[in-house]
């Protein structure tokens, strides 16, 4: 019997044989924290006494989910951050470079890692290959004392993906089907890995929102296979010796399988107060939107903003419905520019924030009041997250909010394509 | 031996119900992080708990972030253990390493208010309210010995690494 990605990889890092159930040790090939998760960390680490990084090279703070600091308080915890980074040499990213996930994914992910973050969404990484997966402050304290830490080896459910998106419908419409068809603790403890020749379809970009919210089924982490898609976009990166082929054994055993067929989908909108709440964007039409909110470590790529850019050039949006577009890192933000993206979402109207996670998770730059709704491209509804708990949030695709941004209500965005 | 009274909740409570994003400049302000703890799910929780309460929930308790605040808060409110039908990945981690158990048993016949006995070395819950014994899913050896410690942090600090 062969192995499934997550038993390779952590067989690899781990050093011995590892089949899925089995409890192991594994070498970290990437440590981080973020601005609010840091802090605690560090105290931790402090609180344990263990006074030098293992891999200081290896260990990474990001200073992303209030970026620049909207409070005193949060000043202070980024003083921290940073104090800590210099004492210790471990790598920075101050306010303003972008969301950790997309700068990892940019810049330090690589196929057959390990990488343990602060954050949930750290399964972003993923899409390359990584197997990446998020824990709390105490867990990545002894990760940067240690270099190391335990995994139980999950079991792995596989996504076979089958056929083309038609028009108007992508990753996130996939994804969003996916939670509301196995729930949203359908995965819980495991692994989602996906196959199959419609991965030769989809984008970096939509691997990554896929991946990302693997954690929203309960996922440990969501996996991607290598292929020349994965190649390309090292190369872009300027990280071409980064790549390596990466894949599952054809007789690795699953614990399930499901098989989507991109055709068959069609844009969809997760309902508050859950993600599994789902429903067909068309089936929702007549919904009032106060705020649009395009960004975030799920979808503020290039190709979203693309894509949102390519619905609203030329348009305005409804006057009753705020548009707030956030690029989720400056590299992202400089492409936008200079495709002219921005210029275009600035013409209708839209509000051009500093990457980062703010309004996300209702930290500043967005925060719902009660009674509002917003569409937004992010991967959490929960009540309250973005203000109000009397707030409504509505997750789905760039251009299903595009599309909603010019109406003023939920819209499908085949109608104005 | 662990006896407290329940709060109980429902499916699907998410870190943003315990403490949501827009109290992260409180997350170096822990005591009054605290005052908020469960304040999306339960209003008077914070005001009612008392120590050696349990939190008892439906399915997938603590989906949704990493932040190790919120079994922290949960955990300085006074609760003893957090009994659930199923806990989401990170926040069952996260509160072994704080020392809290998170147990995950069938929880559909616990209601609020009940009186609880739970005995972490046997893996027993007795309601004594409803006269019933429940028997609670055995933890991974490494988790039980980090538990044991008082949590990761001082688990290795004692031993220096992890040891399977």
């Amino acid at each position: 019997v062969g192995k499934t990605l997550a038993e390779k990889i952590l067989s690899q890092k781990s050093g011995s044989d590892a089949w899925s159930g089995d409890i192991v040790i594994a070498q970290v090939d990437l440590v981080f924290a973020q601005d609010t998760t840091g802090p605690l960390t560090i105290r931790q680490f402090q609180a344990g006494g263990f006074g030098r990084l293992a891999n200081p090279q290896k260990t990474a703070l990001f200073l992303d989910h209030a970026a620049p600091s909207p409070n005193r308080q949060i000043s202070n915890d980024h003083v921290l951050l940073r104090q800590f980074a210099g004492q210790t040499g471990c790598l920075i990213y101050d306010v303003g470079g972008g969301i950790c996930h997309q700068i990892v994914a940019e810049s330090l992910a690589k196929p057959g890692d390990v990488i343990v973050g602060a954050d949930s969404h750290t399964v972003t990484a993923g899409a390359l290959g990584a197997f990446a997966t998020g824990m709390g402050s105490s867990d990545v304290a002894v990760v940067f004392a240690l270099g190391r830490t335990w995994f139980r080896v999950p079991e792995s459910i596989k996504i076979v993906l089958s056929g083309k998106f038609t028009r108007g419908v992508g990753a996130k419409d996939l994804v969003l089907n996916l939670i509301g068809s196995i729930g949203a603790d359908g995965a819980t403890y495991k692994a989602l890995e996906f196959s199959g020749e419609g991965l030769a379809n989809m984008g970096m970009s939509g691997r990554f929102t896929i991946a990302n919210m693997a954690v929203e089924a309960g996922a440990k982490v969501g996996l991607f296979p290598t292929d020349s898609t994965t190649r390309d976009y090292f190369r872009l990166q300027g990280r071409s010796n980064h790549y390596q082929p990466l894949f599952a054994d054809s007789d690795a055993s699953y614990e399930r399988k499901i098989n989507i067929d991109l055709a068959s989908l069609e844009p969809m909108v997760a309902k508050p107060h859950n993600v599994d709440n789902v429903a067909l964007a068309r089936e929702l039409k007549g919904t009032k939107i106060q705020q649009v909110f395009i960004g975030t470590c799920t979808n503020g790529r290039l190709e979203d903003i693309a894509i949102a850019a390519g619905i609203l050039k030329g348009k305005k949006r409804h006057p009753e419905t705020r548009l707030i577009v956030v690029p989720a890192s400056a590299q992202v933000m400089l492409e936008a520019i200079r495709e002219n993206y921005i210029r275009s979402l600035v013409e209708a109207e839209a509000i051009i924030l500093p990457p980062g996670c703010g309004a996300c998770l209702g930290l500043h730059q967005g925060v719902l009041a009660r009674g509002e709704a917003c569409l937004s491209t992010s991967n959490r509804n929960f009540k309250g997250r973005m203000g109000s708990p009397e707030a409504f949030i509505y997750l789905g695709s760039p251009a299903t909010a595009a599309a909603t941004a010019l109406t003023g209500e939920i819209t499908d965005p085949r109608e104005v394509m | 031996l662990l006896k407290g009274k329940v709060f109980k909740f429902g499916d699907n409570i998410s870190t943003d119900h315990i403490i949501p994003g827009r109290l992260a400049h409180l997350r170096s302000n822990l005591p009054e992080l605290a005052k908020h703890v469960l304040e999306d799910a339960d209003p008077t929780f914070a005001s009612m708990v008392k120590a050696g309460d349990f939190i008892v929930a439906g399915n997938n308790f603590g989906l949704g972030s990493s932040r190790e605040h919120a079994p922290l808060v949960i955990k300085m409110a006074g609760v003893s253990a957090i009994l659930a039908k199923s806990v989401a990945r990170i926040f069952f981690r996260n509160a072994i390493n704080l020392g809290l158990p998170a147990l995950i048993c069938d929880t559909d016949g616990i209601d609020d208010g009940d009186e609880l006995e739970v005995d972490l070395g046997q893996g027993t819950v007795y309601d004594i309210t409803k006269a019933r014994r429940l028997t609670f899913g055995k933890l991974p050896k490494v988790m039980l010995d980090i538990l044991d410690e008082g949590g990761l942090v001082t688990y290795i600090q004692k031993y220096g690494d992890f040891k399977l």
